[in-house]
């Protein structure tokens, strides 16, 4: 008979873990977590639920989901981005019968939950917790900007199969991630740093960039992710001097080559790899050469029990990692075959593939199309430009034009100096671009908003 | 400040510069379709007038009513800006 699956607690006790969660507040010991709780003995009441994960921290998260896990019947991991609005139609959704939150979550209030627990930053030592024997599902909700999310489900056993359990090699390992780990992209950090027993530096509610890089600084972090939103943020902090990890991990987005390149130049000494993950068809793979897209054998051939194909235009994915169902609607995640169509639209050029854009987010110029970021990738290049946004403006001629918002690596105030900075990015946009993708126009902005899923917040004017 | 004639000359001069097109010599009877700028080029143009004259007077406007001459476009902003 074949082995059982390990629950997270399973994992921490195999990989002997000696590592530490942090936030701004508070440092738990993983060995403390392996064989004690932070819910104050309210498991054994959890067992067998639904259970709703709402608090209010990423810390008293992922405690809670080391405890969960094999233990509930389900958890719901709620975003903390997620409009009150659409609480309820999540509670109802999951069939939630429990919950956990905690000090800081006033969200359930006026909730009807049977069971309530609260997850606390410390662990209290427990003789007797439940044996985690159940296969829990995992509910992640979609971040998409409009409408009620889709509650996505995952087991422990796909949302790892990415993961080579137990500890890296050389030194000890510091994880960080800006993703919030209640997302796919940040939750795979988490699930890295349990399966290793490895250390995890978490942020907090509101912290500003310069705080969260210092304590990362602070507790030596060696691996750290982020989308390339979160990078460029974090590019234009000074705080970026004070970190030097080893492996440098970039998912959620186009990772273009300007990006690339300036994590290279700011970490010479590091791996810079870019993933290639969604809630949905979890991840599909890793990019290690440096280089932006990905080789087309990738599509070719099953690697790591990953097949991919192209269908008009767009990439999709079959895998064991991929999410099972849709929770709470009928609408179907994968065709036919198997196969999740991300909606990431990819474009062959000789021997790789690279992202242009997303399917809904093609922009009608007259009838020919351009794909935001295709156009983005090109501005980013410009030296001193750090991120840029494009997006369509109506036009009264061609019913939609091309417009950038840009980012500067650093403001400006001499006029003359930025018309001719818009004249050299313009300049670089018509000798890579066909004419109709040139922006119209391009404005500086100080600065461009980022989801709380780490991606830039697109709105069209 | 510029006149809104002067604005619209400048800018027409900027994006056939930029899009490598020679522009006619810009008399009030001059017909827009032989001015030099093809549909993209006016395009751009009306986003960037926009901005510098802060109206779209196009699409401001409550009849799809589009000039033919250099002279009536201009007209157009002008009564537009007012």
């Amino acid at each position: 008979m074949a082995r059982a699956e390990p629950s997270l607690r399973g994992y921490l006790a195999e990989a002997c873990a000696a590592g530490l969660f942090y936030d701004r507040d508070a440092a738990v010991s993983l060995a403390d977590l392996a064989c004690g709780t932070c819910l104050g003995g309210a498991l054994g009441d959890l067992a067998g639920r639904s259970v709703l994960l709402a608090a209010e921290s990423q810390l008293t998260t992922a405690l809670a989901l080391v405890e969960l896990d094999g233990v509930a019947r389900r958890i719901t991991i709620v975003p903390p981005d997620l409009e009150a609005d659409h609480l309820g139609a999540v509670i109802a959704g999951s069939e939630t019968d429990a919950s956990v939150s905690d000090s800081g979550s006033s969200r359930l209030a006026g909730f009807e939950v049977p069971v309530r627990a609260v997850s606390a930053p410390s662990i209290l030592p427990t003789p007797a917790a439940p044996a985690a024997r159940r296969r829990t599902e995992w509910l992640l909700l979609t971040s998409g900007t409009t409408g009620t999310p889709k509650m996505v489900a995952h087991s422990l056993a796909g949302l790892t199969a990415a993961i080579t359990p137990g500890r890296i090699a050389g030194d000890p390992v510091v994880w960080g991630t800006f993703y919030d780990i209640r997302r796919y992209g940040g939750l795979q950090i988490f699930l890295r740093a349990v399966l290793g027993g490895a250390s995890l530096v978490l942020s907090c509610a509101g912290e500003p960039v310069a705080a969260h890089l210092a304590r990362l600084a602070d507790r030596g972090v060696t691996h750290l992710s982020g989308t390339p939103s979160h990078w460029r943020r974090a590019l234009m902090n000074p705080a970026i001097r004070s970190i030097a990890p080893r492996y440098v991990r970039l998912s959620g987005e186009i990772a273009d080559q300007a990006i690339l390149d300036a994590l290279r130049a700011v970490f010479p000494d590091a791996a810079v790899g870019h993933a290639y993950a969604s809630t949905e068809a979890g991840v599909a793979f890793d990019v290690n050469d440096g280089l932006a897209g990905f080789p087309a054998a990738y599509v070719e051939e099953v690697r790591n029990g990953v097949e991919m194909k192209v269908v008009d235009g767009s990439l999709r994915i079959r895998s064991l990692r991929t999410a099972s169902r849709y929770v709470g609607s009928e609408q179907a995640l994968a065709d036919a075959e198997g196969f999740v169509d991300t909606g990431d639209i990819v474009e062959r050029r000789g021997e790789r593939y690279y992202f242009v854009g997303r399917k809904g987010g093609i922009i009608n110029i007259g009838g020919l199309k351009v794909h935001p970021e295709e156009v983005e990738a090109v501005i980013n290049r410009h030296p001193q430009v750090r991120m840029s946004l494009v997006r369509s403006r109506r036009s009264p001629i061609t019913g939609a034009i091309v417009v950038a918002e840009v980012v500067l690596d650093s403001q400006g105030d001499d006029a003359s100096a930025q018309v001719e900075l818009k004249d050299d990015i313009l300049k670089l946009c018509r000798e890579k671009l066909p004419r109709h993708k040139v922006p119209a126009v391009i404005s500086f902005v100080p600065s461009l908003q980022v989801g709380a899923a780490g991606k830039l917040a697109r709105r069209d004017g | 400040m510029m006149s809104v004639k002067l604005t619209i000359v400048e800018q027409m001069m900027q994006v056939a510069r930029e899009q490598g097109k020679a522009l006619a010599p810009l008399k009030d009877d001059l017909a827009l379709a032989e001015s030099g700028l093809d549909s993209l080029g006016f395009a751009v143009l009306v986003a960037r007038l926009e901005d510098s004259l802060g109206v779209d007077p196009f699409t401001a406007a409550e009849d799809a009513f589009f000039p033919v001459t250099f002279g009536e476009f201009v007209k157009v902003y002008e009564n537009g800006a007012r």
